[in-house]
């Protein structure tokens, strides 16, 4: 009998220092199906795939092509056995022509003269088949991001790839080009091709996918026929049940309007679309709000407009009745806005100075920190940091002194809080504020984000991690491709229902 | 001994030093390869420079003209550190440096001004001039090293131009100081005494030394120097928290276009050059301040003895046996010194790299000899 399975990963471990990101993990991939690997961040997809390709070895667990056992040391090899993958970011040359890209390292060539014309044929050829339209004369930086899109698959399909890789391809995407990838997809497997659709939007995955694995936390919860279940129950298995973890608190004592967003638009960096598009919203103080929502919606952007990284398009800022919509970020952060930005390397911290000077990042240039010739106050600068080092248990090599490079990650990203919660901000914008960190620290910040808003605070949390979202907040803003679907109470919802608004299964007119 | 070797100032040390070692070992054999009989003297005579004289007074007094180079080229190593620890690299000190030429002989010689205001006047233009690169930066996103560069040839034509109007009729320089406004000449107060006479050694010297000072104390103790260095390292970071990213990038360009001006002046000031208006090459001084900020470690004070050093090389390649060797050796010999210098991160991360290696090694052997130690048990 003939081996269904075009790849197998069976039994796959993949361990980190610290954390095991692939257990025992199991993925078989029918010759002709699109299976979908479905799982929220740091569930192990990227990790599986990365194994897949050969960028990393796994420990345990074999991989089967056609039933055959193969080994997978580089990207390479991968490509030697067929496997292609579009890649969330697309990997092309901006100034570059279709043709060009598309035949970039397999060039044909005769006696080192390029052979284009072969290629042309083929390209057109493969188009027609598959239905791919694209210009192959046209540069990668004029034509939109769908086309860069298809650009990449039939990149895929000149290389006679049998295996397709699509990592989370909708995400750039306008619905009408998810509408064309979707009609491309079953295109190519109807001709044969085997396609891995890795995804978290539930509706996307209902679609088009013959069977689905579920991933959740590292671990391999199951794989089911599409037909067969639905979103609710997919939703469930990538959210698991037992998984909510409470941090103690009391009642929210909301006061008055801190924060008022009104309508406001932001572009993208990474597309054309806007990434945040006409979102309004107010945070009280005293109150815990939560944006959650998959990575990539427009929270970064959302968060960017507000703190004043990113000029807004359209829209009103309002902090503490005071008009903020054109203020440089300075002027915010005096006012009383302190941010722990979503990447501490980028922007929370200068990793190249010592703990003490990122210490006063945010307040060097005030009298307590530097007196009125401008020299910076040293001693001041070392009691203050020493401060809060002690109060807050930021541990270091070398205390204050020490460079915040050669610290842990848990402790730069304690410093950062010390820092934006010792400036008794009226609104605390907190993205991601546990990224990475471990269950110790991820407490431990928990219980000052709650402080702060006992303390009287106005608290914007974006989080990523459904547990946190659902502990922490007072109040939920569901965020999904740049708009808020909905708001949630985290008392009388659940975390299926949270995770259908985020995967865009449900929306609903926010309160306002 | 572990410890000292992974110190950062220490590290800077060694790496310096290596890079001299290797760029007088890379100069020898040059020499070996043109004339192997004289290659050893030529080399020694390239690092003895002054010292080639018998007399002491021709030692002190030639030891003095090394001192009079050195302070425009800290000068320009000064400017192009300064834009380096914001994160900007200014090739443009050649410019910079050049109009500063500009400045100071066309007030010292066409209006008679006297030596200070030609000084501020220098400084002014290289400001001015780094300006335009900065404003490019901020405004326009236009790379500093490629509008620099251009400047750098507008200012060297247009710096011809204007001192065609200054210059002697007989020959391509300018007119000489002394004769024409000997109130632009850079007092001594007694320096020059102190040098066997050599009346170029003037109160420049000190104050390039003072400014490096100064530029180390805005760098490391001001709010300004917090914030410029906070740019340099992470520009996000800046932004983050509110610093004013395209005035610091144009203030820092500004300062350092003043350095390099200030440095033109310091040296045309004393009357020991004038300008040749024929000229059709941007001055290397700006080039070589680029060597003598990375060998100096990229620190202020380190920039004074670096600087030093190269223009000891450089005067040191005059003396080189012409008989032996064609003219042009004296500037081989130390470019390709100053060549090296550039090399001082490269020599870091190669001596980091090393040590690490040792240790992890070490390591491996602990860990291996713990693993067999238990499994004896």
């Amino acid at each position: 009998m003939e081996n269904p399975y075009a790849i197998e990963m069976l039994h796959i471990t993949k361990k980190f220092p610290g954390i095991i990101a692939n257990d025992d993990i199991t993925l078989q991939l029918k010759k002709g199906e699109i299976h979908a690997l479905l799982g929220e961040n740091g569930a192990g997809k990227s990790t599986l795939m990365s194994v897949l390709f050969g960028l990393y070895q796994a420990e345990e667990g074999v991989i089967k092509k056609d039933g055959r056992e193969v080994q997978i040391k580089n990207p390479n090899d991968a490509n030697d056995l067929g496997i292609g993958m579009v890649h969330q970011h697309f990997k092309l040359v901006e100034c570059f022509t279709v043709l060009d890209n598309i035949i970039l390292g397999v060039e044909p060539n005769k006696h080192g003269f390029l052979q284009k014309q072969e290629a042309r044929e083929k390209v057109l050829a493969l188009s027609e088949r598959y239905g791919l339209h694209v210009d192959p004369d046209a540069l990668i930086e004029d034509i939109t991001v769908g086309m860069q899109q298809r650009t990449e698959i039939l990149k895929m399909l000149y290389r006679d790839n049998e295996i397709l890789i699509f990592d989370e391809p909708t995400a750039v995407l306008t619905p009408q080009e998810i509408d064309e990838l979707m009609q491309i997809m079953k295109n190519l497997s109807a001709e044969g091709k085997s396609i891995l659709f890795i995804s978290h939007k539930l509706n996307e995955i209902m679609e088009v996918s013959d069977r689905v694995t579920v991933l959740r936390k590292g671990k391999y919860i199951g794989t089911v026929e599409t037909a067969k279940t639905s979103k609710e129950e997919l939703s469930r298995m990538m959210v698991g049940r037992d998984v909510e973890f409470v941090v103690a608190k009391d009642e929210a004592k909301p006061g008055d309007v801190v924060l008022d967003v009104e309508g406001i638009t932001v572009a993208s960096k990474v597309h054309s679309n806007n990434a945040v598009k006409d979102v309004s919203f107010q945070v009280h103080a005293g109150e815990i709000l939560c944006i959650a929502g998959i990575d990539g919606n427009g929270q970064t952007e959302l968060v960017y407009g507000i703190t004043g990284l990113e000029p807004l398009k359209a829209g009103k800022l309002t902090l503490c009745g005071q008009d903020i919509t054109k203020a440089p970020i300075r002027r915010r952060s005096v006012m009383g806005m302190s941010h722990i930005p979503e990447d501490r390397h980028k922007h929370g911290l200068v990793l190249d100075y010592s703990l003490e000077y990122n210490m006063v990042l945010q307040r060097y240039f005030e009298p307590e920190f530097t007196n009125k010739a401008g020299f910076l106050k040293r001693p001041q600068i070392r009691k203050y940091a020493e401060k809060l080092i002690d109060q807050y248990d930021v541990r270091s090599g070398q205390g204050p002194i020490t460079v915040a490079r050669s610290m842990s990650g848990g402790n730069q990203q304690k410093a950062i809080v010390a820092r934006e919660l010792d400036k008794d901000p009226k609104l605390l914008v907190a993205v991601q504020p546990t990224r990475g960190l471990d269950v110790g620290a991820i407490e431990y910040i928990h219980k000052q984000l709650v402080a702060q808003r006992d303390a009287g605070g106005a608290v914007l949390l974006v989080s990523l991690e459904l547990d946190e979202v659902m502990s922490l907040s007072d109040r939920i803003l569901v965020m999904y491709e740049g708009e808020i679907v909905g708001e949630l109470d985290p008392k009388t919802t659940t975390v299926e229902e949270l995770g259908l608004y985020m995967a865009g299964a449900k929306r609903k007119e926010a309160a306002q | 001994m572990k410890k000292i070797l992974k110190n950062q100032a220490v590290q800077s040390l060694l790496a310096s030093l290596l890079c001299v070692l290797a760029g007088l070992l890379i100069g020898y054999i040059v020499l070996l390869f043109i004339n192997p009989a004289g290659a050893w003297e030529a080399i020694v005579t390239v690092v003895k420079n002054f010292f080639y004289y018998p007399s002491k007074a021709a030692v002190v007094k030639y030891f003095g003209n090394t001192l009079v180079k050195t302070a425009p080229l800290l000068m320009c190593g000064l400017s192009v550190l300064f834009a380096y620890k914001v994160g900007l690299f200014n090739i443009g000190a050649a410019g910079q440096y050049v109009v500063g030429v500009a400045a100071s002989l066309y007030l010292a010689l066409a209006l008679h001004m006297p030596w200070y205001v030609c000084l501020i006047a220098a400084m002014l233009a290289g400001a001015l001039l780094g300006a335009i690169s900065g404003l490019l930066k901020s405004y326009c996103n236009v790379n500093e090293v490629i509008s620099c560069i251009m400047l750098n040839w507008i200012s060297l034509y247009g710096t011809n131009l204007l001192l065609n109007n200054v210059k002697e009729t007989a020959s391509p320089y300018t007119f000489n100081l002394v004769n024409v406004n000997a109130s632009a000449l850079i007092p001594s107060m007694g320096l020059s005494k102190l040098f066997a006479g050599n009346r170029y050694v003037t109160i420049a010297i000190p104050i390039a030394v003072i400014v490096a000072i100064l530029v180390w104390v805005i760098l490391e103790k001001t709010k300004f120097g917090y914030e410029l260095r906070a740019t340099g390292n992470n520009k996000n970071a800046a932004k983050y928290c509110g610093m004013n990213e395209k005035r610091n990038i144009i203030l820092t360009m500004m300062i350092s276009g003043a350095l390099a001006g200030l440095g033109a002046a310091l040296l045309y000031l004393t009357g020991f050059e004038q300008w040749q208006c024929s000229q059709s090459s941007v001055p290397g001084m700006g080039f070589n301040g680029i060597a003598a900020a990375f060998l100096g470690g990229l620190n202020p004070i380190g920039t004074i003895f670096s600087s030093y050093f190269i223009q000891h090389i450089t005067n040191g390649g005059a003396y080189v046996d012409k008989s032996m060797y064609c003219a042009q050796i004296s500037d081989l010999i130390s470019s390709i010194i100053i060549y090296l210098c550039g090399f001082v991160a490269f020599f870091k991360y190669f001596m980091n790299s090393a040590i690490d290696r040792r240790e992890a090694k070490k390591a491996e052997k602990l860990a291996r000899a713990e693993t067999e130690e238990g499994g004896q048990k």
